[in-house]
């Protein structure tokens, strides 16, 4: 059953092409979601930045089993990274064999295929990230 | 038809390029249709091809490589390039421009011209002739111009030896000291040549064996690039490098010494041995890989092939600036060694989408 | 503030309950708990049902309406709360909070969930909608995922090891021998953890809790009126709750559900008790290093030494701080939905001595553990034999 989202998809596309986070104005704090209110210290004064492009591998795990929109990839590498400017986020680390993941490993972003809706659907595209070269 | 050594001078303002890192050898393809790997790889003068991984796709390495063109050219604003074209004939969208994803990427303006062409091999050369145009006109201050494809090939077919995925991309502006190379001529020509085709709803491409040779790639290559150098009163001598299309390892050598070019000056371009057939990306990527080593006031020549059929020949001449830029970008030497990952038949099927699911 | 007591309770067997729809479960239970408190359906002024999503499962929402009609109660009122993995336990919380402030007299809370209608593909797709959509679950981060995110920061940053979150199955699966309700009553040792299929590096099949069917539901009242329905009336004398980011990486240390320390310390504190005087938990083991993490965020033990308590046999039903007696969300099941109630019938249960060979001896004070997501919500109860 294909459920077409493609709005909702549109929506964060640039954000996840570019990776454009926000910056709190204030406290200087960074984070991948659209936010309006900042979760450190409350203020509504938020602008968009870019984030930074290389970080490190905070955490990492390989999923065998999928989620139905990911089947026949397994396996995979999911990974929790800390870009250099203190921003973290969770994206799929690709490139790269589970042998060489240690927390800690610097990593890069590229720009690449997340799925599809379905064959006659839309494709989106995000970010996903590599041993750095 | 095309001197452009006169009024508006354009150039290279950065360049780039994207190989995947997986790599298929060819004797994994021969173990599965039972063919002779050692005689396959020597009428063809290639061991390995580059395959697309499982994430990957026409779109994304189009990115990639208009990204490493960016690098090259860090004056660029993207916001100032006017126009985006893309050349392929292995879009994931029959309808929906690759460049309009590429726009979004990169960070262009919403007030942007854009669209894909489609001329088999030499649609990437399509994009940068676009652009050249564009900015020789006055109409856009920059372009970006990327041939890229994840090349389709009918399996068991000999296609399939040298069907690879990777491409270029090239910021195109006024000749200035910013500028790695500018044009110094243009010349094309087109036929009706039925030698490579692929019908609308049919997933994989299809050729007619020899003919695809002599009326086909040497007749266009040969017609466009004489053309040029007479328009231009050159000879091969004059040039440094000659970066022909390279649907294999042997036919470019092969046009090179037709025209009168010594292994030398074709040599430096190759990419075919150890990556394959690029479609759209082959020339233009045996392109990057001779700006990145060739010296400033060295003469270019690149010439495309497209089935179906035609060439499009252009005259470069290197600039001083290409010192300092080469090396903010990966090169296509190391695109090609950095980081190889063997996969075997099952695997290229997969990642390509071969699998009937 | 009013005293409330939990007089009746009632649970289905949890499991691959291939002939039940959600209805079925659900009425099933409530039943059981009605005859537990020998209440009339009548008396029943308000029903309280924590379910995930039967949205995705079941394609059916409106749930409250749709089990009040189906329990035969037309008119009743009804609230259903989701909350993810904790939609019971925010139940339970909210249905204290409505007698305990004089709203109800007599109300049945519960929780159900049917998720075994599709296939893995599609429950691991539903279960993730629990994580943040667009910045976890988009990029490809399933549920187990997230927590092997964890385990392995916990590992790194603590040195807990393989072994020791294969014990807390090997413990639950030991307790759910002497459950009749539980989904898997048969042992496992740590081998057989260690050698079952991967789900997501380090976490293996035996380290995640299965996909149920289920339901459990229970019936408060106020504490004035317990003794009218039940001799062995069980008080609620702590509730807390609190929330942590939706996703993972925006917590400054993964390896401390800040939702848990938070809920607990507003339950402590209501209850006017400590980590210490807790005599028998019921944890939200979703993968055994769920648990490890609860020993330590619910103050069982220090931050990083929850393998230490595990390997000491602490938490087995004979030790310092009995955990998950039932078997656990590991072996008795997980019908997400269903596991908050679920808890709380085991530590009432317990409470009231009814436990059998699962029974931990002298349990005076009870304490039950149910979070949502990678613990972005959570609720902590605490019961006791006792008034407060």
């Amino acid at each position: 059953m294909s459920r077409p989202k493609s709005p909702r998809i549109w929506q964060l596309a640039e954000r996840r092409y570019r990776l454009l986070g926000v910056e709190c104005k204030k406290c200087g704090k960074r984070y991948i979601g659209l936010r309006k209110i900042c979760p450190n210290c409350g203020s509504k004064e938020l602008r968009d930045v870019e984030l930074s492009r290389i970080g490190k591998l905070y955490s990492y795990t390989i999923v065998h089993v999928p989620p139905a929109e990911k089947e026949h990839e397994t396996p995979y590498i999911i990974g929790i990274i800390e870009l250099d400017d203190g921003c973290r986020l969770t994206a799929e680390i690709v490139d790269c064999n589970p042998e060489e993941l240690r927390i800690g490993m610097p990593v890069e972003m590229v720009f690449r295929k997340i799925g599809e809706e379905s064959e006659s659907g839309i494709i989106y595209y995000g970010y996903k990230f590599r041993p750095k070269l | 038809m095309s001197n452009l050594k006169i009024g508006t001078q354009v150039a290279i303002v950065g360049y780039g390029a994207y190989i995947p890192i997986y790599r298929i050898k060819l004797d994994e393809i021969a173990k599965v249709w039972g063919d002779d790997p050692k005689s396959i790889k020597r009428g063809l003068g290639v061991e390995e091809i580059s395959v697309k991984g499982p994430d990957e796709d026409q779109v994304t390495i189009a990115v990639e490589a208009a990204r490493n063109a960016l690098k090259r050219a860090p004056e660029v604003d993207p916001k100032d390039i006017g126009a985006i074209y893309v050349g392929a004939e292995s879009k994931p969208y029959a309808v929906k421009p690759t460049a309009s994803i590429v726009a979004v990427a990169i960070g262009a303006s919403f007030a942007l011209r854009a669209a894909d062409y489609e001329f088999a091999c030499k649609a990437g050369t399509e994009a940068i002739i676009s652009c050249i145009a564009q900015v020789r006109a006055g109409m856009i201050k920059y372009g970006l111009a990327i041939g890229a494809d994840c090349s389709q090939s009918w399996p068991d077919d000999i296609l399939e030896y040298t069907a690879a995925s990777g491409g270029s991309a090239f910021i195109i502006g006024r000749k200035s000291s910013n500028t790695v190379a500018y044009f110094e001529g243009q010349y094309s020509v087109t036929s009706d040549t039925p030698d490579f085709w692929r019908r609308d709803t049919v997933k994989y491409p299809r050729h007619m064996g020899r003919f695809t040779g002599e009326p086909a790639y040497f007749k266009h290559i040969v017609a466009a690039a004489k053309g040029l150098m007479e328009e231009l009163g050159l000879r091969p001598s004059d040039f440094d490098y000659f970066a022909p299309h390279q649907p294999n390892g042997k036919f470019p050598l092969r046009v090179a010494k037709m025209l009168g070019f010594k292994p030398e000056q074709v040599k430096p371009a190759l990419i075919a041995p150890w990556v394959g057939n690029f479609y759209s990306g082959s020339s233009i990527t045996g392109l990057c890989k001779v700006l990145d080593q060739a010296k400033p006031g060295q003469r270019i020549l690149l010439v495309s092939f497209g089935s179906g059929a035609g060439s499009d020949a252009f005259s470069l001449i290197v600039q001083d600036a290409i010192e300092e830029k080469r090396h903010l970008a990966p090169t296509v030497e190391e695109l090609i060694n950095r980081r190889k990952a063997y996969v075997d038949y099952g695997l290229y099927c997969k990642f390509w989408g071969k699998i009937l699911m | 503030m009013r005293d409330v007591a939990v007089i009746g309770v009632g649970m289905t067997k949890f499991g691959e309950l291939w002939d039940k729809q959600l209805r079925d479960l659900f009425v099933e239970a409530a039943i059981q708990a009605i005859d537990d408190a020998n209440v009339d359906l009548k008396d029943i002024q308000a029903l309280f049902i924590g379910n995930m999503s039967a949205g995705l499962w079941v394609e059916q929402e409106h749930v409250g309406p749709l089990l009040a009609d189906y329990l035969g109660v037309k008119g009743i009122h009804t609230y259903r709360t989701e909350s993810a993995c904790a939609s019971s336990g925010v139940a339970f919380r909210l249905a204290f909070m409505s007698v305990a402030l004089g709203l109800y007299d007599i109300v049945l809370v519960g929780g159900a969930e049917k998720m075994t209608d599709v296939t893995a593909p599609e429950s691991t797709h539903h279960l993730a909608c629990a994580a943040d959509r667009e910045w976890e679950a988009f990029n490809g981060a399933t549920f187990p995922s997230l927590f092997a995110l964890i385990a392995r920061r916990h590992m790194y940053q603590y040195g807990t090891t393989r072994e020791q979150l294969a014990k807390v199955a090997v413990k639950n699966h030991k307790n759910a021998l002497y459950n009749p309700k539980a989904q898997f009553r048969r042992e496992i040792t740590i081998e057989d953890v260690l050698e079952s299929p991967i789900v997501a590096d380090p976490l293996r099949l035996l380290d995640c809790s299965p996909i149920s069917d289920g339901a459990a539901t229970v019936i408060i009242c106020k504490a004035e009126i317990a003794r009218k329905f039940s001799d062995t009336p069980v008080y609620v004398i702590g509730s807390g709750m609190a929330t942590d980011t939706i996703a993972l990486h925006d917590r400054p240390d993964i390896t401390v559900l800040y939702a848990t320390v938070k809920a607990a310390k507003e339950a402590y504190k209501m209850a006017r008790v400590e980590p210490k005087d807790i005599d028998v938990a019921e944890v939200h083991d979703c993968f055994t290093i769920a648990e490890i993490l609860a020993y330590e965020d619910l103050g069982f033990c220090k931050k990083g030494e929850g393998g230490k308590l595990i390997d000491e046999e602490e938490t087995e039903i004979g030790g310092r701080i009995p955990v998950n007696p039932s078997g656990g969300l590991k072996a008795k099941g997980h019908p997400v939905g269903a596991t908050g109630v679920a808890q709380i019938v085991e530590i009432v249960t317990q409470l009231r001595g009814e436990a059998g060979k699962r029974q931990v001896s002298n349990a005076e004070i009870g304490l039950t553990h149910n979070i949502g997501g990678t613990g972005s919500s959570c609720v902590v109860h605490i019961f006791s034999r006792s008034k407060r």
